[in-house]
């Protein structure tokens, strides 16, 4: 089963629930799909074994085919080729690596090279397994990494899938295919603003999901109005506990310290499973 | 003219917050809320939308079901997976390459402008302000983004304001990058946790490729006073310049939960005094 952990707004605890819930669990394969900012080996503290690079390909122009007819530069979407009479300008930081100024040269002056954009880290704590994917500082684009990332899924552990916060492609790309969505919100104005758009994309994605309200106690009742309102299952409540806000910042999940939670997560587990029918 | 972003790497440690009451503390300044696909400024500035400008980003490759004879060339090429194996095209995955419509041999396949969200010019009570939504599920926040930070400067320009205040959305993505391209400072807002330390460290050094000048302030910092300390050290060590240590205090999401920036709301709390204070020295280093 593949679980993925989601937000809109950044800052809920989607990393804190991804990480009491997995080590609530057996056999779990854990992939960061925060590439920006992956933060949960801080948590599990994992023995890290290998790196791989990510790259995707690039352009590389052959001056001595290329008459700077610019067909390239005009079919280019993202504006990652210039041509002017005497030179042809790359951005490589633009190229969505589309292939198809390959294609759409007549000279054939166009072929490809691999250009590093980030890093796989595979690593294990404990019976779980830990992968996360690492944008390079600089480079704009998350989503060939997380789907570097999620090509490491193994179908036969548990899949939790900690996703980047927002609403548009990065989250996309890591919520497709899973089987269930828990989000993660706060009861605050904010928390609630960003739950309804992310349940948007969800309907949109036909992926069944429920809400995990972290915090609980602070702010207001909106959140469970809405739930309410919209039947989304509220599957658990994380009260808003100095102890568990310290836990965390010293990096420590709150469930190692406070094991009463592991079975709430479990009953979380267990709660999803039914949803989903397996 | 001057431009500061607010921008925190990891998400939720503050910069609405903050920003907001930036908006309140300036005098002339104009706002813009570039966390196109989680915007939350609006929450708490209540903008009243003057005008409105729809978003095309990416094109939709789009597939004549008639003339298509299934030949599979598209699904071959196209590397976003975005071909249905029925020859549909799944607009979530599709990103407007256009390659389909070049290897296409009977010409089936054609881009279509989508409409990807709204970009809006808004007047507040603290001042003009640009803000956007992106579609639920759309591409191309970046563009977005640039968007929302031509109409801020276009609104600066027109009331002659001094300063354009950007609430960036967390990571460092490309819309992070569209944020913080060309300002004058880049506020970076961390919390005292292993995570906050983390994403700070990344997001400095974001700042520092693209040569912005940075700021850090640390918000809650008396959750960890440990770790506050060696952010405020590591900042020291790198000749960064530590604008505010803000406390934590409940007040802060009272505040939220009546939809009021903090400064407002409870003027004179620790919270409230420290983020004028912090105001106060933002302005002093961009002079």
């Amino acid at each position: 089963m593949i679980v993925s952990i989601a937000s809109g707004k950044g800052g809920t605890g989607k990393t804190s629930v991804a990480v009491n819930m997995a080590l609530s669990l057996e056999n779990v394969q854990f992939l960061d799909c925060d590439v920006e900012e992956p933060n949960a080996h801080l948590l599990l503290h994992p023995k890290m074994s290998r790196d791989k690079p990510v790259n995707i390909s690039v352009p590389v122009v052959n001056e001595k085919l290329c008459d700077h007819c610019g067909k390239c530069a005009e079919f280019c979407k993202y504006n990652a080729i210039f041509v002017s009479s005497e030179k042809v300008l790359l951005f490589p930081e633009l190229c969505h690596s589309c292939g198809g100024c390959v294609i759409v040269c007549p000279k054939k002056a166009i072929s490809e090279k691999q250009r590093r954009i980030g890093t796989l880290k595979f690593g294990s704590a404990g019976d779980l397994e830990l992968v996360y994917g690492e944008l390079e500082v600089g480079e704009p684009m998350a989503v060939p990494i997380i789907r570097e990332v999620k090509r490491q899924i193994k179908t036969y552990r548990t899949v939790i899938l900690d996703s980047p916060p927002g609403t548009s492609c990065p989250v996309i790309e890591t919520v497709k295919g899973s089987d269930f969505c828990v989000l993660v919100t706060e009861p605050t104005p904010f928390g609630l603003h960003d739950l309804k758009i992310t349940v948007q994309v969800l309907e949109d994605m036909r992926i069944p999901f429920g809400v995990v309200v972290n915090r609980a106690g602070i702010g207001d009742k909106k959140v469970y109005e809405y739930c309410r309102e919209k039947r989304i299952p509220v599957l658990l409540e994380v009260p808003f506990q100095r102890k568990i806000a310290e836990l965390y910042s010293r990096g420590i999940p709150f469930s190692i310290e406070m094991p009463e939670w592991k079975e709430n997560f479990k009953t979380l587990f267990d709660e999803v499973r039914k949803l989903v029918g397996k | 003219m001057k431009q500061l972003t607010v921008l925190s790497g990891k998400g939720g440690t503050g910069k609405t917050t903050i920003t907001a009451s930036f908006a309140v503390l300036a005098t002339k300044a104009v706002i813009a809320d570039c966390d196109v696909d989680a915007p939350d400024l609006h929450i708490l500035l209540h903008p009243e939308v003057i005008e409105t400008q729809e978003f095309k980003g990416l094109k939709l490759a789009v597939i004549d079901e008639k003339a298509c004879t299934e030949c599979g060339l598209c699904r071959e090429k196209c590397r976003f997976e975005a071909i249905t194996e029925d020859f549909k095209i799944a607009p979530v995955a599709c990103e407007g390459c256009g390659v389909c419509t070049v290897v296409c041999p009977v010409n089936a396949i054609a881009l279509v402008e989508r409409v990807s969200g709204h970009a809006y010019i808004s007047k507040t009570k603290y001042g003009f302000m640009a803000h956007a939504l992106l579609s639920p599920g759309e591409a191309n926040s970046g563009k977005l983004v640039t968007l929302v930070r031509q109409n801020a400067k276009i609104l600066a320009e027109k009331s002659r304001s001094d300063i354009i205040i950007i609430d960036g959305p967390p990571g460092i993505g490309c819309p992070v990058i569209a944020s913080v391209s060309g300002v004058d400072a880049g506020l970076v807002v961390t919390e005292p946790t292993m995570s906050g330390m983390h994403d700070l460290e990344r997001a400095l050094r974001l700042l520092e490729h693209f040569g912005v000048p940075p700021l850090v302030c640390i918000n809650m910092y008396d959750v960890n006073k440990d770790n506050t300390n060696k952010i405020v050290s590591f900042c020291r060590e790198n000749s960064i310049k530590v604008v505010g240590k803000i406390p934590f205090n409940p007040v802060v999401t009272e505040a939220l939960v009546n939809v009021k920036p903090i400064v407002t709301y409870a003027s004179g709390t620790d919270v409230a005094e420290e983020i004028a204070g912090m105001w106060k020295r933002i302005l002093s280093t961009l002079k």
